[in-house]
């Protein structure tokens, strides 16, 4: 361990630049439909996801991002062989610098990229070239894949779900406003609920707080009450606007569904920080863990939360420097989306997410979002959608993961020239 | 830089196709101007009007292109593509057949006479009727929409394909009674111009006949 402060320097160097890519452009897809709908306006999108941005990424980071730091390698592989510490470094340095670059490439060109797909791309790039196919956990990485497919297919059924009790309920009576008023609240406990749950169980326990699952339940209940009684605050205060109503009767109907995006595009900012935040800081920990071990690859050791809370920074420094400003564009094309739908895409993505989350499975929240977005399709809610573009997103990552592969033996190999 | 995601949310054809239907509105409702101008003989005001619905029918026409281009196979739209071609097709046919009718009578310099005038002037204005209900019920497809095509908002717009029936049939009485007045007038007047107005009766309950089609194909929208 000659570099170890090199090392250590190096890698929260491509780890804060990856969050700062992840904050630049994911964000602004997660939060875009609900600036687009005029539930938010930029700033409050804005602020709404640096918030809950850095909360997911805090509270509920932790499982995925152990995944990334030693679900994918065979760590007792590595730390039998000579130099085997030095060669998780430089793969978890390449792999970095490798998702980051890849990541920076196709949003420059506007290609569809999810920093999920790369990062595990890149990990298992390097381990299989690097050390040896028999180095990566293979079972892992196909359970990361089936999510892959699972996660937008899962939120799809969700947001049918969803959209379809809306329709049930509310839209489709004879009392659109008022049912909304009475049934909204009910959706918003749901969000606040289910995101609390998740969090209570996988998050907390490195903040210090460690309940038994009765009472985190109770908790998450209570929480939800919460949110919801605020909610209820708001959508009270809401205005009858009569003339709004002659040119679509469903005007004042959607600004009680505007209240409910509130929560659901604090949710899924919360949800993105949760499963994004590790692609960033995985690697991170995973070197900070070798070096801190005086260069023994320990089979268990716990990750100091800094690292969490130094993702979370890098993401919301990206959003605020770059993602802000991407954010205005989406919001400015997507206007056919208002907040009845935008809800329930942005209600099943986060949850979907979140699960996924608390089980550590690395998902792609846009690709989770689009999945959700078709299940509202699905129920005849969107006026028009480009199953082209839909499609391009979800192949994308037949090209991310062997680009982010090369690009990460390519570095791999540079950096142990370099070093060994 | 482009951004992928918000490329998914393609433009809604419902907007476009409530402007066409607008535009095609405003091309037909001349017809009525255009044969009041005619009773009363005053040429260049007929001329004039076939003017106007000559330049209407050519926006709807550019309109209809428009909507056709950003339309293209691989949307995912909450009704089949096809009907939604379809209705555009019978709109666009209402402000066709009015440009038909009013090239006809300009260019034939036709004049009603003064038996059936009455009776055609009610078939005309009620054929206006017919499209407008139509649009009415075009206007109804945000809202149809927003309600995932279910509940109440498909009964309401049901309703409406009622009353375009009814106006519909009430053309086809008025076709009758001014035909059979014409009957009655045809030994008195030159039989070329007979013929030609039969054919104006023809298609002036073509008009409604068309609105109507446009509600039969939102009809199988509601139904699918």
């Amino acid at each position: 361990m000659d570099y170890a402060n090199t090392y250590m320097i190096l890698v929260v160097v491509f780890g804060l630049f990856m969050a700062w890519g992840i904050g630049a452009n994911d964000v602004a897809n997660a939060m875009g439909t609900s600036v687009g709908s005029r539930a938010l306006t930029l700033k409050q999108a804005v602020v709404v996801a640096a918030v809950f941005e850095f909360m997911g990424a805090y509270l509920a980071g932790g499982e995925v991002t152990k995944t990334i730091r030693k679900g994918i390698i065979d760590a007792n592989l590595l730390s039998t062989m000579p130099n085997g510490a030095d060669i998780l470094i430089f793969g978890m340095l390449a792999a970095l610098l490798a998702a980051a670059i890849w990541l920076l490439v196709a949003s420059y060109f506007g290609w569809p990229v999810s920093t999920t797909h790369s990062i595990v791309g890149a990990i298992v790039g390097f381990a299989a070239v690097g050390i040896g196919v028999e180095a990566v956990k293979w079972s892992k990485v196909g359970s990361i894949v089936m999510s892959w497919f699972g996660a937008p297919m899962l939120a799809a059924l969700i947001s049918f779900i969803i959209f379809r009790s809306v329709q049930k309920l509310i839209l489709d009576t004879d009392r659109p406003f008022e049912n909304a008023k009475r049934y909204v609240p009910i959706y918003i406990f749901l969000a606040g609920f289910v995101i609390s749950l998740v969090t209570l169980f996988k998050g907390l326990k490195h903040v210090g707080l460690n309940f038994s699952a009765s009472i985190n339940v109770q908790l998450a209940i209570l929480v939800g009450l919460l949110i919801m009684m605020v909610g209820i605050y708001f959508i009270r205060k809401i205005k009858v606007d009569e003339a709004a109503n002659k040119d679509f009767h469903y005007a004042n109907v959607e600004k009680v569904f505007a209240v409910l995006m509130v929560v659901t595009a604090s949710a899924m900012a919360f949800a993105h920080g949760s499963n994004d935040v590790a692609n960033a800081v995985g690697p991170i920990a995973a070197v900070v863990s070798v070096v801190s071990n005086g260069g023994a690859i320990a089979a268990k050791s716990v990750m100091p939360s800094w690292i969490l809370l130094l993702g979370g920074i890098g993401i919301v420094l990206g959003l605020l420097t770059y993602g802000a400003r991407v954010m205005a564009t989406i919001g400015q094309k997507i206007t056919e989306l208002t907040p009845s739908r935008g809800f329930a895409a942005e209600l099943s993505a986060a949850s979907t997410v979140v699960i996924a989350s608390g089980t550590g499975l690395p998902v792609s929240t846009t690709q989770t979002l689009v999945g959700a977005v078709l299940g509202v399709g699905f129920a005849r809610g969107i006026a028009a959608l480009d199953m082209r573009v839909i499609r391009t997103i979800f192949m994308s990552w037949v090209v991310t993961l062997p680009a982010g592969a090369l690009l990460a033996i390519l570095f791999f190999f540079t950096l142990k020239g370099i070093f060994l | 830089m482009g951004n992928y995601f918000s490329g998914i949310f393609a433009r809604s054809p419902i907007s476009p196709l409530q402007q066409h239907m607008a535009k095609v509105q405003a091309c037909i409702s001349e017809l009525e101007a255009l044969f009041e101008s005619v009773i009363e003989k005053d040429f260049e005001s007929v001329e004039a009007t076939q003017q106007r619905i000559s330049a209407l029918e050519n926006e709807a026409d550019d309109l209809k292109k428009e909507l056709r281009l950003h339309l293209p196979k691989g949307m995912f739209l909450p009704v089949a593509r096809g009907d939604i071609l379809n209705v555009l097709t019978m709109q666009d046919r209402i402000a066709n057949r009015s440009k038909d009718i009013a090239g006809i009578v300009t260019g034939r310099k036709m004049v009603l006479p003064e038996p059936m005038a009455e009776s055609f002037l009610k078939l005309v204005s009620r054929s206006v009727d017919a499209s407008a209900q139509a649009q009415v019920a075009i206007n109804e497809l945000d809202e149809l929409v927003e309600t995932g095509f279910r509940g109440g908002e498909v009964t309401l717009v049901e309703k409406m394909l009622i009353k375009l029936d009814e106006i519909e049939s009430d053309t086809d009485t008025l076709q009758r009674e001014t035909r059979a007045i014409l009957f009655e007038l045809e030994p008195s007047l030159p039989p070329v111009e007979v013929m030609f107005l039969y054919q104006l009766i023809h298609w002036a309950g073509d008009l409604a006949d068309l609105a109507q089609r446009v509600g039969s194909r939102l009809q199988l929208m509601l139904a699918r």
